[in-house]
């Protein structure tokens, strides 16, 4: 069974938010100097910022903010975020690949950006919604 | 970059306790747009069974990054961090973290590999209360890109 999209907008002010609230100040996240020195092609969001908002997708999608006990990714692709008012957009999606008698539902999660897959071997175990 | 296999199954001290504060769980709830009332009011917390506001799945990160600078530093294993990019992240929950939690961590070396020039590490973080509850099992792979 294939689960609903869902569309996250990531801007600039999204990252500098998510630098301050993780403590995680990487110069890659908020500088285009920085990140083209290293090669980027510009500023990336946090993977796990990327990895945050999936697991928003998958809370919702298992109806309860507390229902996620295994989420697991491999970042395979940098989400670039230009320096614009509509930054860019992650999609989310996923398939049901198992509902236990234990009352656990494990989902295979893919997030993509502009056509291109960011998350490989993303699954996440959630407590089956009653 | 090579890594030294022989720190496979190397475990560190115990952290200093990490205060999980309501305040800050409500702050990364905000940044990450998760506006379920469970993360910012105690009432609804209470009403799913919590003690205080829930956490959002990847908040530990918070914890276990800042705990993993052990290994990181760790001057014998000698970590380039300019040349680190994140390889894979995993949770293993026993329970969500909630606002009151006492939280330390301890990081073991689970894989250390050299593949194409580059490092990859894979440390095991579990964090426990100060009580000794097991609340998640964090496992991070970090890749430390060889000179191009």
């Amino acid at each position: 069974m294939e689960l609903p999209t869902q569309t996250f907008r990531v801007t600039r002010a999204d990252l500098v938010r998510y630098a301050g609230a993780s403590g995680d100040f990487n110069p890659i996240h908020w500088s285009d100097r920085i990140a083209t020195k290293v090669g980027l092609p510009g500023v990336i969001a946090h993977g796990m910022f990327t990895m945050a908002l999936v697991g928003r997708a998958v809370a919702a999608w298992a109806g309860a903010p507390d229902a996620v006990v295994d989420f697991g990714v491999r970042f395979t692709r940098p989400v670039v975020v230009p320096d614009t008012d509509e930054g860019t957009e992650i999609e989310v999606t996923a398939v049901v690949k198992e509902v236990t008698e234990e009352g656990l539902t494990r989902l295979d999660v893919t997030a993509t950006c502009l056509g291109e897959k960011v998350l490989s071997q993303a699954r996440a175990t959630v407590r089956t919604p009653r | 970059m090579s890594l030294d296999p022989s720190f496979v199954g190397r475990t560190y001290p115990p952290t200093a306790p990490y205060q999980v504060g309501r305040e800050k769980i409500r702050e990364f709830a905000t940044a990450i747009g998760a506006t379920d009332p469970a993360h910012h009011d105690p009432a609804a917390a209470r009403a799913l069974g919590h003690s205080d506001v829930v956490a959002p799945p990847t908040f530990p990160v918070i914890v276990t990054m800042a705990a993993s600078r052990q290994i990181i530093e760790d001057p014998a294993l000698g970590v380039d961090y300019s040349r680190v990019v994140h390889g894979d992240q995993r949770f293993a929950y026993t329970r969500p973290v909630v606002a009151g939690d006492e939280l330390i961590c301890v990081n073991t070396i689970e894989e250390v590999t050299t593949r194409g020039g580059h490092g990859f590490l894979t440390t095991r973080t579990d964090v426990r209360t100060a009580a000794g509850e097991q609340v998640v099992a964090v496992w991070s792979k970090i890749v430390v890109r060889g000179e191009a």
